[in-house]
């Protein structure tokens, strides 16, 4: 192995910016004569704008400019698009009710911007924002997940039940048949609890216009900066795309809530040709809790049968999803592509039937948080797959290996195809590092303590690297999902790559690097990683779902190994050969079977300097690009299992051991993997334990909008996790790679939540599992 | 109202007029034009804009500039050797992974830094405590607490 090359633990090289000050996130970017934005949002969950009167404002001192919804409006301009159609079941489409970038006639969640003033400092814009005077006709609010279809209030007045569809996977008569004939039918109710991403760089953006070339430029932070210019351009603004800049620059955290178009940088975009000036809005926290797009919110009921050797033979699952107050970029698509078709889980599971009802409420819109609808079905079924073990008196292992799927390639009955996996040795691996052969031990010196122990299960899977554009086209998807890649090998052999990916913590600087570093044969500190800007990236669908290495490394990879077919014919002109006898290894090109050679930085210097070169047959230069359009998901799976203690006075359940074992094919650097896994485990565990998004069901008001209030895992609240890998390379993808971003988040709550029904003997705890909650189940126990 | 103040900041003596009610992150984000410093919350509550002041970590975005003039800040940015070379516990955050998205990091690396005073020798659990006023959203804090125990060693 190439000491910096693939599979080395190799470290960042975007670290030395970052540890001494020197990163570069949107707030830290200040224009020549900046203004800067102010936000006036509505304290209301539902209420008509009756009147805005900003007159008192305007004349406030600094005040630029302040603009309404109304001023919007007249010029024509759309709402904010949704880029996934779902149909209902009977073939209708979704309602798409407008999403106005400032809201016109009505406020449909606390926090709905219906005004933005511009002054010259932040302080003048805040205080003229709280002078803008808005008068508000409250009106009922619907902010109820479960109940949402049966309010008396409308969100929208084109969904009168607040339904935005009603959608069905599977095959629901096979899986009636197989509940009417079953052994045994377990049936849990439950609910997977809502969360606020809360990336620690709240969203900013800076946007200006350049009169003399009539384009803009727009600083944000965001993940994918090629699908926000696009959506914003073509879709609400109506502005030719070449016109538009979108540098995301350092971006501190995103989970999902980066990716999405949102209302503010459209509406900094708009305002920025009207008032002449650069315009900045960095989200203050509580700004963060109310806008940024929230995670899970799902109500669930499933039900699993099996035979009389717990063989599953048929699950059903009913979930209610809340998508908030309106359609946000990718709201419509978590609940239902990208959680229906995991409901197979890692297991031979013959009939599946899965029904969503997405419902509007006024709460902040609800889209993709790290996993996005992956956590949400690996919930549904590992928590069954726990409670059925226990039904049927069977060992959680045990009933997990009498079901796993053991040949591949797999197709599930909810419409994917795994291509390869190996859930037993995941399975075992964990069972061995998580020493469960000892538990009945453990569990029996801490009751001797007065503790209860538990320990819980989740085998879980994931489909990432998203996605064939064809066959997400063919679910709705309105774009595609490919990513592109170049590499720009300079005169001298150094190499600069230009990837549609974005890195916001995972370290594609790296990463990246190393893979073409390995290709090329040539040191990683030859070659540097540019991502995140579209005037220097030619395209991208930009970083989610897991997707970065698998989509975006494989364009690069193709890009690479076009860089090595052309070195391959000037290297063959060079050495007098023919270019099928030439060969490309450890950075040099050789005459197969002799040694005649010529470095790669030589073949990279002639290519610019063609003096001698096959210039009636190729092009000088030495510069690819490439697209990767995957043919099939990756389908990351392994098991996580968590033993917990509980203090059953105090109801305080302390982790005592969590393992990981996960199988992401093959790893170009396992300290970032590691670093990926403990980051996800810590967002699950966040969940399961300790994040819970609380709306008042009357007033629709959010009661956790801060750090008093919403329980963010600290350091003291984690453990240390014991992490481990098995490989399967991906089989579709030429690094074998399935991607590892997402796996913590995904396959942790349930494991820790079966691990605390366990230790208390309970059926079902609602997440966040508090210790009131967990004190308060057991008391209802005894 | 205007405020003159002065102070010391990574070394360097700076003065202005500012607001009265500037704090001290503004002053050293906006009017110094130290951006290392990081305003996650505002409420001290997630520590990203963690600096030192007289020698104690402080949440700079709940301190008045005023009340830091005359006093000696370090900031990030000051944490290096004039050559560029990382200051070790900044280089323990590199050898052992203990930063991801890279934002809360220097108000980590502050935090982290004002414990060789306390405990020199700290354990996990220590570390686990002290770190408690610093939100990471990336790292689960696993290679953080890794990362200040190399660091405090070194």
């Amino acid at each position: 192995m190439k000491a910096d090359g693939i599979g080395a633990r190799v470290t960042r090289k975007e670290d030395q910016r970052f540890l001494t000050g020197n990163g570069q996130y949107t707030d830290d970017i200040t224009l020549s004569h900046q203004t800067y934005a102010a936000f006036v949002r509505s304290p209301h969950a539902h209420a008509t704008i009756n009147d805005i009167d900003t007159r008192a404002a305007a004349a406030m001192p600094g005040v630029v400019a302040i603009f309404t919804g109304k001023d919007i409006a007249a010029t024509g301009i759309g709402g904010l698009p949704c880029g996934w159609l779902i149909n209902n079941k009977d073939g209708t489409p979704m309602k798409e009710p407008p999403h106005h970038i400032l809201a016109v006639d009505k406020a449909r969640y606390v926090g709905d911007q219906v005004a933005v003033v511009i002054a010259e400092t932040i302080e003048q814009a805040r205080a003229a924002a709280e002078a803008v005077e808005v008068d508000y006709g409250v009106l009922p609010a619907v902010a109820d997940t479960a109940t949402a279809s049966k309010a008396k209030a409308s969100v929208h007045d084109a969904a009168a039940d607040n339904v935005c569809y009603v959608w069905g996977h599977g095959d629901a008569a096979a899986v009636d048949r197989a509940i009417a004939s079953a052994h045994k039918v377990s049936t849990l109710d439950i609910v997977n609890n809502r969360l606020i991403p809360n990336a620690i760089e709240p969203r900013a953006a800076n946007a200006a216009y350049d009169k003399s070339s009539d384009s803009y430029t727009l600083y944000v932070s965001n993940q994918n900066p090629h699908v926000e210019r696009l959506l914003m351009c073509a879709f609400v603004l109506g502005i030719p795309e070449h016109k538009v800049r979108v540098v995301a620059p350092d971006v501190g955290g995103g989970f999902g809530s980066k990716i999405f178009l949102y209302a503010e940088e459209t509406v900094l975009v708009w305002a920025s040709k009207r008032v002449g000036r650069p315009i900045k809005w960095t989200a203050d926290r509580m700004e963060s809790f109310l806008s940024d797009a929230h995670g899970r919110d799902h109500v669930t009921r499933v039900q699993m049968a099996m035979d009389g050797n717990g063989k599953f033979t048929g699950m059903k699952v009913t979930t209610t999803a809340n998508v908030g107050a309106y359609l946000s970029t990718f709201a419509s698509c978590v609940p239902t592509i990208l959680y229906a078709t995991l409901l197979a889980g890692q297991y031979a599971t013959p009939a599946i039937y899965c029904e969503v009802t997405a419902v509007f409420t006024n709460t902040s819109p609800v889209d993709a948080y790290r996993g996005a609808g992956r956590p949400e079905a690996t919930y549904v079924v590992e928590r069954i797959v726990e409670t059925a073990a226990r039904d049927m008196g069977l060992d959680p292992a045990e009933i997990r290996r009498r079901n796993f799927i053991t040949t591949f390639p797999y197709a599930t009955p909810v419409g994917l195809t795994y291509d390869i996996g190996d859930y037993h040795a995941c399975l075992e691996k964990a069972v061995k590092l998580a020493d469960y052969a000892g538990f009945p031990a453990r569990q029996a010196e801490a009751k001797a303590r007065g503790k209860l122990r538990g320990i819980g299960f989740s085998s879980y899977i994931e489909a990432c690297g998203l996605a064939p554009s064809n066959v997400a086209g063919a679910l709705g998807a309105r774009a595609g999902l490919f990513e592109a890649g170049e590499v720009r090998v300079h005169p001298t052999g150094k190499v600069t790559v230009f990837t549609g990916s974005h890195s916001h913590g995972q370290g594609h600087e790296t990463t990246f690097a190393q893979v073409v570093a390995d290709r090329l044969g040539i040191p990683i500190d030859d070659v540097d990683i540019q991502h995140g800007d579209t005037g220097k990236v030619l395209f991208g669908m930009g970083t989610y779902g897991s997707r970065s290495l698998a989509v975006g490394g494989t364009a690069i990879v193709k890009a690479v190994d076009k860089v090595i077919a052309k070195g391959k014919k000037i290297a063959a002109h060079l050495l007098e050969a023919a270019d099928t006898d030439i060969e490309f290894k450890d950075g040099v090109f050789r005459v197969a079977g002799t040694d005649k050679n010529v470095p790669f930085a030589s073949v990279a210097l002639t290519a610019y300097v063609p003096h001698n070169y096959p210039l009636d047959k190729l092009e000088p230069g030495l510069n690819e690009n490439a697209f990767y359009d995957p043919t099939n998901f990756t389908y990351p799976a392994g098991t996580h299992i968590c033993e917990v203690e509980i203090d059953p006075d105090t109801g305080k359940t302390e982790i005592v051991k969590f393992t990981a074992v996960d199988d992401f094919g093959n790893i170009i650097n396992p300290m970032i993997v590691e670093g990926q896994v403990h980051g996800g485990l810590a967002q699950g565990i966040g969940q399961a334990l300790l994040e819970g998004c609380v709306y008042d069901k009357e007033s629709g008001q959010l009661l956790t909008a801060t750090y008093m209030d919403y329980a963010m895992p600290r350091a003291d609240d984690l453990p240390n996790f014991t992490v481990g890998t098995h490989v399967t390379p991906c089989t579709h993808n030429p690094l074998g790679v399935k991607g590892c971003g997402e796996a913590g988040a995904i396959g942790s709550p349930p494991a820790l939540i079966n691990a605390i029904t366990h230790a208390i003997g309970v059926r079902d705890i609602a997440m966040p599992a508090t210790p009131e909650r967990v004190w308060r189940a057991i008391q209802s126990r005894a | 109202m205007t405020i003159h103040i002065s102070m010391k900041v990574n070394g360097k003596a700076v003065s202005a007029d500012v607001a009265a009610s500037t704090t001290l992150v503004e002053f050293i984000r906006e009017h110094l034009r130290l951006t290392g410093t990081h305003v996650g919350c505002n409420t001290a509550q997630c520590g990203a804009c963690t600096v030192h002041v007289d020698g104690r970590a402080v949440k700079s975005c709940n301190m008045l500039a005023a009340q830091a003039s005359g006093a000696e800040v370090t900031t990030i940015e000051g944490l290096a050797s004039a050559n560029g070379d990382m200051h070790p516990m900044q280089a323990a955050f590199k050898e052992h992974h203990g930063l991801q998205c890279g934002f809360c990091t220097p108000g980590m690396v502050m935090s982290a830094l004002e414990l060789k005073g306390r405990f020199p020798n700290a354990t996990d659990e220590q570390i686990r405590e002290a770190l408690d006023g610093n939100f990471c959203r990336c790292t689960g804090y696993q290679n953080i607490v890794k990362a200040v125990k190399a660091g405090l060693a070194a």
